[in-house]
């Protein structure tokens, strides 16, 4: 019955196509030169340059960071393309402008965007190659003072607001990955909700990477001022390809007093073949600032693709009262390798921050949980809870857990529990002894598994969330 | 109740069975008719508990040889859950934990698949809550059982009713109830027993495979058998149950080596 287990998890990838668009694609390599290509091509204002800049000179003086439990052969910097956009055509005003091959692209995502962002009221600024082509619900969105278009768009439109916010909350010199994204980001989204505003949707961005190793590095700003909240949605998927593709990815959200920012990511991206061929490296930075008094953010992960993850979506709790979540679910299969968690800083007085962890392992792949809980000397009265759950499909895999727990005021209040278990093949008997099949089995368990995180998920997410994850183990039972 | 003219639910021919390569089943042969109650005994290690999970189809044991009718069809054609849904039961000695996964989604689970299979309704969730609520009546449970998981943290005890639960939902046509009676106290073994006995009908079999003759103080069987290294070596009636709590095991096998 391993065997059974084995296949679950070994459905192709569905979503492998190259769609036939022109693109703009630079030569490969990075120097100053590149940098200032990037920024003259986006047209940006000098200030942009120079944070650019700087950033590429810290980078130039770090290296990748080496502690995480993932293998990989070592990237070379230099034969990564920094910029592909499609050719440059007019403004799009609406989505009947848009690419036929773009939205044939989108279809077989499932992501008829014209239908499904009516249907859904979902509000989707799409990313394709690092160019936002269209954004819609835009106007509706204005109609309350929320900016929601892509950050080119934003640097030009509210330079005050970039100016002030970006690298705010991960500073050019964070780390090796976030100082490379600081200097050759090409686009991402942004999104501002004024004092006092409800965003009425939840805001969505569905990125996808379409060039043949072109690096891809997406920065996204979100600001909820005082009072306002919003729900953010990121879901991604990648074609096929043989070569690694490194995604660095930038997130930084920023919570004033009383404000409120739910961060939900759905991740699909290529994971290589069932030998480990090819796949997404996913070296992602994200980060969320509770600035004001009883902010809050959370995060909620399913990560279920690319080769390598290393992505630690983060909280630093300032403001008085202020509250961080993370709820994960991250599934590996095949080589796949995982190093993901979360940082919860606490600095304000009576902060509380909740970690719910859930690893999935199949295959021969490697699953880890890192996350640090931080109590500053300032933060009293702080309570943390964490509890990081491992399941094993198979005996090849692997799980791990390595939580880091520094406190430094006496009046602090931490726990932590862990568990590891395993789909065995009494489980999947007994259900088959009842007349459930494998399939329906394993997906019944994964999801009682992961119940508290899916729960976090906005419905719809959490329906396709639930397929992916079925979609992803099928066959590994049979 | 045994009668002349009732229907044949399952009859095993020669079955022999390995696990990791170790012979367990040397040639077991058993005829079950509708209605009927069996009683298998026999020391450990006698194949008692194989033989309940090489019908089910348990991945770990491999057939290699003789053959098994279930109403007359091929048993081992069926993947395993197909024979469930086909109407054979397996009464677990230790049901496993399935954390996670609440027991009331998992029992209307199994419940609409043997519906379905039957060509019969599925009921909802609410129709459902109904149904089982007044199954549970009769052994007793209580309904805080639908809300928490699988078998997690049930006592031995609460474990076994909740078998007994599944049998009771899944209405099949041959139950085997391995080791129902281990580690339950005598007020839950009451239950549990009178349990079945709601459960038997004229159209059902029971095959109950049990160490002790104290379970069938309280479910009387038509049929006793003796199981001795992977054979049925003994079949007597109720009676056998009583001789064999007084002289042993080991008198039958002296009687068998002396048959052989």
């Amino acid at each position: 019955m391993s065997s059974i287990l084995q296949n679950l998890v070994n459905k192709p990838y569905e979503h492998g196509f190259v769609t036939d668009i022109e693109s703009d694609t630079a030569a490969k390599g990075l120097s100053e030169a590149t940098i200032r290509m990037i920024s003259a091509k986006k047209n940006e204002p000098a200030w942009l340059l120079e944070f650019r800049l700087k950033a590429y000179a810290h980078w130039l003086t770090m290296t990748p960071p080496a502690w995480a439990n993932v293998h990989y052969p070592p990237v070379d910097f230099q034969a990564i393309s920094y910029y592909s956009a499609p050719k440059p055509k007019k403004k799009l005003a609406s989505m009947d402008e848009v690419d036929p091959e773009l939205l044939k692209t989108f279809e077989k995502l499932g992501v008829p965007m014209n239908e499904r962002a009516k249907l859904a009221g979902v509000a989707v600024d799409v990313i394709f190659d690092s160019v936002s082509v269209a954004t819609t619900y835009k106007a509706k969105l204005a109609e309350v003072g929320i900016i929601f278009c892509s950050i080119s768009e934003a640097v030009h439109e509210h330079p005050e607001l970039i100016q002030k916010y970006l690298g705010s909350v991960v500073p050019v010199g964070d780390n090796f990955y976030a100082a490379l994204n600081s200097a050759v980001f090409t686009d991402g989204s942004f999104c501002f909700i004024p004092k006092g505003v409800k965003c009425p949707m939840d805001l969505s961005t569905y990125f996808r990477i379409n060039t043949e190793s072109s690096g891809q590095f997406e920065r996204t700003l979100i600001i909820a001022e005082d009072g306002a909240s919003v729900s953010y949605l990121e879901g991604c998927t990648a074609p096929k390809f043989d070569s690694n593709q490194l995604h660095a990815a930038v997130v930084e959200l920023v919570a004033l007093d009383n404000a409120d920012i739910k961060y939900s990511t759905v991740q699909n991206w290529y994971a290589g073949d069932e030998n480990g061929v090819g796949g997404i490296y996913n070296f992602v930075t994200k980060r969320g600032l509770c600035k004001g008094v009883n902010s809050r953010i959370s995060w909620t992960q399913v990560e279920t693709g690319s080769a390598i993850t290393w992505k630690y979506p983060s909280c630093v709790l300032r403001g008085e009262n202020s509250v961080g979540e993370f709820y994960s679910v991250a599934l590996t299969n095949h080589h796949q390798q995982a190093d993901t968690g979360t940082k919860m800083i606490h600095i304000g007085k009576n902060t509380r921050s909740k970690i719910v962890s859930k690893g999935i392992s199949a295959g021969v792949s490697s699953n880890s949980y890192r996350g640090l809980v931080r109590i500053a000397p300032t933060a009293a009265g702080a309570r943390n809870y964490s509890q990081c759950d491992s399941m094993l499909i198979g005996d090849k895999c692997s799980a791990n857990t390595f939580p880091y727990i520094d406190v430094r005021n006496p009046g602090a209040q931490v726990e932590h529990e862990a568990s590891t278990s395993k789909i065995g093949e009494d489980q999947l008997f007994y259900f088959a002894q009842r007349g459930i099949g494998a399939e329906e089995a394993v997906s019944m368990i994964i999801n009682g598994f992961c119940k508290d995180v899916f729960q976090q998920l906005p419905m719809e997410f959490a329906v396709e969330a639930t397929k992916l994850l079925g979609v992803k183990l099928e066959g590994s039972v049979g | 109740m045994i009668r002349q003219d009732s229907k044949t639910l399952l009859e095993v021919r020669g079955l022999r069975a390995t696990v990791n390569g170790i012979e367990i089943l040397k040639g077991m042969d058993l005829t079950v008719k509708a209605g009927e109650v069996h009683a298998i005994m026999g020391p450990n290690g006698s194949g008692k508990s194989t033989f309940a999970k090489v019908l089910a189809g348990h991945p770990a044991y491999v057939v290699t040889g003789g053959s098994v009718l279930f109403e007359g069809k091929d048993l081992f054609a069926l993947a395993p859950e197909e024979r469930a849904r086909a109407g054979l039961f397996l009464g677990f000695q230790y049901p496993i934990e399935i954390p996670g996964v609440a027991n009331a989604q998992f029992l209307r689970l199994a419940y609409n698949t043997v519906q379905t299979q039957r060509g019969k309704d599925e009921l909802d969730p609410l129709e459902f809550d109904d149904f089982v609520r007044e199954k549970m009546k009769l052994l007793e449970m209580n309904p805080d059982f639908l809300d928490r998981s699988v078998n997690e943290g049930f006592s031995g005890g609460e474990k076994k009713r909740n078998e007994i639960l599944q049998m009771a939902l899944l209405e099949p046509r041959v139950a085997i109830l391995d080791e129902t009676d281990s580690g339950l106290d005598i007020d839950a073994l009451r239950i549990v027993a009178g349990g079945v006995n709601q459960l038997a009908n004229k159209d059902n079999a029971i095959v109950l495979v049990t160490h002790y003759q104290r379970l069938l103080n309280y479910i009387e069987p038509d049929y006793v058998h003796v199981t001795e290294a992977g054979r049925i070596v003994k079949t007597g009636p109720k009676s056998l149950a009583l001789e064999l709590e007084s002289r042993g095991y080991d008198w039958v096998s002296a009687a068998a080596g002396a048959a052989a």
